[in-house]
């Protein structure tokens, strides 16, 4: 390569660099330094320790991404296997709709499940209707403001995210590997945990990643689902940075951020290690 | 009739409304090196998908070793394949995806390890056990499948284009130890390919297809010499193929003149179709020759020279060691051993004149068989 085509080269990823360091180095110095700062700005660990006593609300946190993460793992997985298998053309209509709800705002989706769940929402609105024609009373489930409520949230807004990278590692698989391990011997159930799912290992952790990271991170959904009953590790840092409930505290916010975010690194650090692991022994596909 | 391992009877199988195999029946003997070979879309790799049970026929009866086997699925048969495009497990490495089928077989941790051994052997990738299948060439992945598909001892290896993706050289090296490998475990080997020289070589038995029929079953010598109708004739090497006349036995005309040949047995002012390989016509001074012609294109092959001869409006290809000059008028001698006389059929006058052969014309079809192989890999 010649100099001139390197300084385009450079020049051309000049707009991007430049965004970069506003909109991501920048905010990560900042919060670096508000974590470890107080409110005088001079240097404390006292931020990162106070931290402790939001242990549980992380745990929380991380219990209910997990329990979404394998909710959409298992719907997910039958899914783009069945959408791989089928015909090019009704794989693109299925592959459309599944993207269809990403198209549609991610509020507005998660306020309509709330306008479904409530206590005098569609589904009860339907169940004491129906139940009345026979002349009982029903007070209703109890469905919004739950822990439940919120991994449906979360389920249904992070599901394509999983069924996407999943589908895409199935299609690439070749066929004739599948017909090669039924000549070799193999019934339908060998064929999948000795096939399909080692050579889908890199869809499956990408589209974990892709599920539990916003998963754990989320306020939104908690919060209109949840109706501040179960407090997410989300809100809380939306609170010590807006100061809806409380007082305005970038420093403790700042830490309980980084804390969530080098968490966060650690499981995609072990995410990516299985990742390795299927790629030393070939099961790469990209 | 009892070492046939494999019968087919009446298989007819048709694809969206397109028949694609029309009553095939087809023996296939114990032990033998069968090729299927005809031009793509003939159905030969169909024939292969039904023996190995990917494919389930519209009617007809799969017989193996003596039982009916329409319904058993493929991880059933006793028979393996050896994929055009390998088809190996890229999450396992060498040693893995060999005893594959061991370790469903659920054999012990020991046998499997001298039969993995074993195959390597077999195939000469002694040391590569660890080996990532990502790294090797495809040659070398070759290997590994067919170790892979014959570490389950198959009765019948079924192998589908296996080589088609491989270079020249590489191809002509293994179709020689594929032929080995075959008579060392005595096993039956159906083979399916287009390119006629591999069948040729490497045959016991060769099947010629065309539009999903059986045009011809014979020894390779067989097909070459004797070809059943012009397609084969066509199909199999180079043939001038030109309308002819059976006088009476042993004697035949065409192009004009009469020529005596070995062929017997038909109507008397039969029309045929006449066979002649363009190596078995000599050149001779134009006032010896049996048939005259003007020299209309020369080309040098290295062993020969290709001439193509313009004899009453019909192009010939004669193959000689002597060169000639485009514009000379030269004289044709055909023994009579060399007349192949074949009956009338569906393809007679589709094939053998080769008066749209040309340089150009080679080329344009040595680029596609080009781009073809570059599509494989």
């Amino acid at each position: 390569m010649n100099k001139n085509s390197k300084g385009l080269q450079r020049a051309m990823t000049a707009p991007f660099t430049v965004w970069m360091a506003i909109f991501i180095i920048i905010p990560i110095a900042l919060v670096l330094f508000y974590a470890f700062t107080d409110a005088n700005g001079s240097f404390t660990f006292s931020n990162i320790l106070s931290i402790w006593e939001y242990r549980s609300t992380y745990i929380v946190s991380i219990e209910l991404a997990f329990v979404a993460t394998v909710i959409c793992l298992l719907l997910a997985y039958p899914l783009a296997y069945s959408i791989s298998r089928m015909k090019a053309r009704h794989q693109q209509t299925m592959v459309l709709l599944v993207m269809l709800p990403m198209w549609m705002n991610f509020l507005i989706r998660t306020y309509a499940w709330m306008t479904i769940l409530e206590d005098t929402g569609l589904i009860n609105t339907l169940v004491k209707g129906f139940l009345s024609l026979f002349g009982y009373e029903f007070e209703g489930f109890a469905m919004i403001n739950t822990n439940g409520a919120i991994i449906l949230g979360m389920v249904y807004n992070f599901l394509p995210y999983m069924i996407l990278p999943i589908y895409t590692v199935l299609t690439k698989i070749d066929h004739s590997v599948i017909e090669a391990a039924r000549d070799l011997g193999a019934n339908g159930l060998h064929v999948f945990t000795k096939v399909l799912l080692p050579q889908s290992v890199p869809g499956i952790i990408s589209g974990i990643t892709m599920v539990f990271v916003p998963a754990v991170s989320t306020f939104i959904i908690s919060k209109l689902l949840g109706g501040g009953m179960t407090y997410l590790i989300g809100d809380i840092i939306e609170n010590y940075f807006l100061g809806n409930t409380g007082e305005v505290n970038y420093n403790v916010g700042a830490a309980l951020s980084l804390v969530l975010m080098v968490l966060i690194l650690i499981s995609m650090g072990i995410m990516n290690r299985f990742d390795k692991d299927a790629e030393t022994s070939g099961g790469g596909l990209f | 009739m009892a070492n046939n391992i494999i019968d087919l009877k009446k298989i007819s199988v048709a694809f969206d409304g397109e028949q694609i195999l029309k009553d095939m029946d087809l023996t296939i003997e114990d032990k033998e090196f069968l090729t299927l070979l005809g031009p793509s879309g003939c159905g030969k790799t169909t024939t292969l998908r039904i023996i190995a049970g990917f494919l389930q026929p519209d009617s007809g009866d799969v017989i193996f070793d003596g039982k009916l086997i329409n319904g058993v699925p493929a991880h059933k048969r006793q028979v393996n394949t050896i994929f055009q495009r390998y088809a190996l497990f890229t999450h396992l490495n060498v040693f893995e995806n060999i005893a594959f089928g061991l370790r469903i077989q659920k054999k012990k941790e020991q046998e499997i390890k001298e039969t993995v051994t074993e195959m390597l052997s077999l195939v000469n990738l002694k040391g590569f056990e660890t080996r990532d299948i990502n790294t090797l060439s495809g040659g070398q992945q070759q290997r590994v499948a067919i170790a892979r598909a014959l570490a389950v001892k198959p009765r019948v290896l079924l192998l589908d284009e296996p080589l088609g993706a491989l270079d020249l050289k590489l191809r002509k090296d293994m179709q020689n130890e594929l032929k080995n490998i075959q008579q060392r475990l005595g096993i039956t080997f159906i083979y399916v390919t287009h390119d006629q020289e591999e069948a040729l070589s490497m045959s016991d038995k060769i099947v010629v297809m065309n539009n999903g029929v059986i045009q011809q079953i014979g020894t390779p010598i067989d097909i070459y010499n004797e070809p059943e109708n012009a397609f084969v004739a066509d199909f199999i090497g180079e043939s001038n193929i030109v309308d002819g006349i059976m006088k009476e036995d042993f004697v035949c005309k065409f192009s004009g003149a009469t020529f005596k040949c070995l062929d017997k047995g038909f109507e008397k002012n039969e029309p045929v179709d006449v066979v002649v390989r363009p190596e078995d016509v000599d050149v001779v001074p134009i006032e010896q020759g049996m048939l005259k012609g003007k020299v209309t294109s020369v080309t040098f092959k290295g062993v020969h020279f290709e001439i193509i001869v313009d004899i009453g409006g019909f192009k010939w290809m004669i193959q000689s060691t002597d060169e000639q000059f485009v514009g000379d008028n030269i004289g044709l001698y055909i023994e009579p051993d060399a007349i192949h006389i074949m009956k009338k059929s569906e393809y007679s006058g589709l094939y053998g004149d080769f008066s749209s052969f040309s340089e150009e014309f080679d080329e344009l079809s040595d680029v596609n068989a080009g781009t073809e192989d570059a599509d494989d890999e």
